[in-house]
């Protein structure tokens, strides 16, 4: 078989949409003939296009054992995520991937896994958290801190408020970051929720993606709890064009975040130059 | 070897345009650059660089490689066909150089096969430096400036004609083709073309001498220099206005857009540069680079120390175009000197 132009997308069709909070919905997507578009590990993306409009990289939020389909949950922010937060289910787009190393599988086996995520960086997430609970025996212990603005903010409500915390040896805490009506559960901000909850390093890796500024204050709050750079795994995002390394605009140093990433250790993080 | 006396060139041009679109650096309103081979052009093979260096002909300042279709939520894609065969004749050593360089970018994995189509449909006719220019120092990359082992031919102005060597098979078929206009070089050519080689590489090396450095030190220089005040004293005078990108035969950041009149369109990618604020700017607002002073110290890096680190050879061959360009004087050389690159 000729090896096809990496830039060149396949078409695909919308087959659902969810309105997940009032700027971000999630969408179903298969091949014209049925199933996904193509294979993918937890943590890598997914190039769509809606021509005229243009291309953007999403992270690939459904499970790998999801055969059915793939789902991506996009904010409105830009020319395409306007685009597409317009159209109805039905709708064919063009999509190209997989892109990027996705989350190191291998090495949270047999480990307890913290995730901790922040609005809609529970995304990429997600993918990787049902695959863990999709092949349950391999993981110990599974505690998912996720932190929105306000209950209305959080994405995936079914799988946060009924399916996860029913799930065996896994516990979900939600928080939010002010007050709210009706909300009877945590407030604060998702790093204050890690240190509080206190989460012991030992045997235990955590995840974790949502705004800079979380990130940030969740990097300091683990290495406080005593959790190693090695022991802590985030990913990335910056603007890309191509997704496989040759566009060069998604660079931190000499690593591409498109191909050598997005996935990354926080040790790998404190190697490359701070331009991110 | 062969040689080819020079009134023959129209004839040997005419020949190769017959097979495949031939560039050439032509002489237009006084400025030369790559242009097809027509009648009557005005070939100049004096000029040692041109303006813009022929990586356009490897990598097009804008190529299509998309047609789309939107007719209500239904989507037709096609790829467009890439041109058909080429040849650049006259392509100076450093710029054949800066096209092995960017190769090897563009093919490891995972192949850039858009690229990797277009650059084998290319031959490459380099024409060795007879004199290097003031703002030359491709040999403190460790190139020489009359020879470059990358073509597929190696040609030399010997005065009244040109020493012809075919390197490689491409080179060897395309010599094959072209048998009867020219001549057999004769037995001196060979030690013609090293005094030449040699002359004009130690003239440019005791030329770039005063710069006091060579490539070695570099990217070692570089290694802890992303925090150094140097980057802060440079980009002010940073107009952003990307000339060093577009002239610089090793660039080639791209961007992908989209045409379209009515429901079809064309999808392709064009030049872009790091110089540009919105080039890592994203679409919720943050920039990873904010001012001019990351976009700089990105351009230098990237060349110096990233480039190198990936591909063991660095993202420069010293053609001297962007310091003759910039308008406000910025000057790799001096750049390299700062940072400490010096042996």
């Amino acid at each position: 078989m000729a090896v096809i132009n990496p830039l060149l997308p396949q078409v695909a069709k919308i087959v659902d949409i969810k309105q997940e909070t009032p700027n971000i919905k999630t969408y179903r997507v298969v091949s014209p003939d049925g199933g996904k578009p193509f294979e993918h590990i937890p943590g890598q993306c997914a190039m769509i296009s809606v021509p005229p409009v243009g291309e953007a990289l999403f992270s690939i939020t459904s499970s790998p054992t999801q055969q059915e389909y793939m789902e991506f949950s996009i904010v409105k922010t830009g020319s395409v995520t306007d685009f597409l937060h317009e159209i109805e289910p039905e709708f064919e787009i063009g999509i190209r991937g997989p892109y990027g190393n996705g989350f190191p599988i291998d090495m949270f086996k047999g480990k307890d896994i913290l995730f901790i995520g922040g609005g809609i960086g529970l995304a990429p997430l997600r993918s990787l958290i049902n695959y863990c609970l999709d092949t349950r025996d391999d993981f110990g212990k599974i505690d998912i801190v996720y932190g929105a603005r306000t209950p209305d903010d959080m994405i995936q409500k079914e799988e946060i408020f009924k399916v996860w915390p029913k799930a065996p040896n896994t516990e979900v805490h939600l928080t939010v970051d002010n007050e709210w009506e009706g909300w009877e559960g945590r407030v604060g901000f998702v790093p204050q929720c890690v240190e509080e909850i206190c989460f012991a390093p030992d045997n235990r890796i955590a995840v974790t993606c949502g705004p800079p500024i979380m990130i940030k204050f969740v990097l300091q709050g683990l290495e406080k709890l005593g959790f190693t750079p090695e022991q802590i795994i985030t990913t990335l995002e910056l603007r890309m064009k191509c997704g496989v390394g040759k566009c060069g605009r998604c660079n931190i140093g000499d690593k591409y975040v498109c191909k050598d990433g997005p996935v990354f250790t926080y040790a790998e993080l404190l190697n490359l130059p701070p331009e991110y | 070897m062969k040689k080819i006396s020079k009134d023959k060139l129209p004839q040997l041009w005419d020949r190769l345009a017959q097979q495949a679109t031939l560039y050439l650096p032509v002489e237009e309103d006084g400025v030369v650059n790559f242009a097809p081979w027509k009648e009557g052009a005005a070939v100049n093979l004096d000029v040692i660089n041109t303006v813009v260096p022929p990586k356009q002909m490897v990598l097009p300042q804008s190529e299509n490689y998309l047609h789309f279709r939107v007719d209500g939520g239904k989507l037709d894609l096609e790829p467009v066909d890439v041109d058909g065969p080429y040849v650049i004749f006259g392509a100076r050593p450093c710029d054949v150089a800066a096209i092995a360089i960017i190769d090897k970018l563009f093919l490891d994995e995972p192949c850039d096969t858009l690229y990797k189509e277009r650059r084998e449909k290319g031959t490459i006719i380099s024409l060795g430096c007879n004199e290097p220019e003031e703002t030359c120092f491709c040999t403190a990359f460790e190139l020489e400036p009359a020879f470059s082992p990358d073509a597929d031919v190696s040609a030399w102005d010997m005065g009244e004609y040109l020493l012809w060597k075919a390197q490689g098979e491409k080179g060897e078929a395309l010599t094959k083709k072209m048998e009867d206009l020219l001549e057999d070089a004769g037995a001196d050519a060979e030690k013609a073309v090293e005094s030449l080689r040699n002359n004009v590489a130690s003239k440019e090396a005791a030329a770039t001498k005063e710069y006091g450095w060579n490539a070695q030190g570099v990217k070692d220089a570089l290694e802890d220099k992303f925090d150094s005040e140097i980057w802060d004293k440079l980009y002010r005078r940073c107009l952003g206005c990307g000339v060093c990108t577009y002239i610089c035969p090793t660039c080639h950041c791209f961007d992908v857009q989209d045409f379209s009149r009515g429901q079809e369109g064309l999808r392709f990618r064009c030049w872009d540069s790091c110089m540009f604020g919105d080039f890592t700017l994203m679409a919720h607002g943050e920039n990873p680079r904010p001012t001019q002073k990351e976009r700089v110290r990105q351009r230098f890096m990237h060349k110096l120390l990233y480039y190198p680190s990936n591909f063991d050879v660095y993202a420069c061959v010293g053609c001297g175009r962007c310091v003759r360009k910039c308008p406000v004087s910025i000057d790799i050389t001096q750049v390299i000197k700062e940072v400490g690159g010096v042996k």
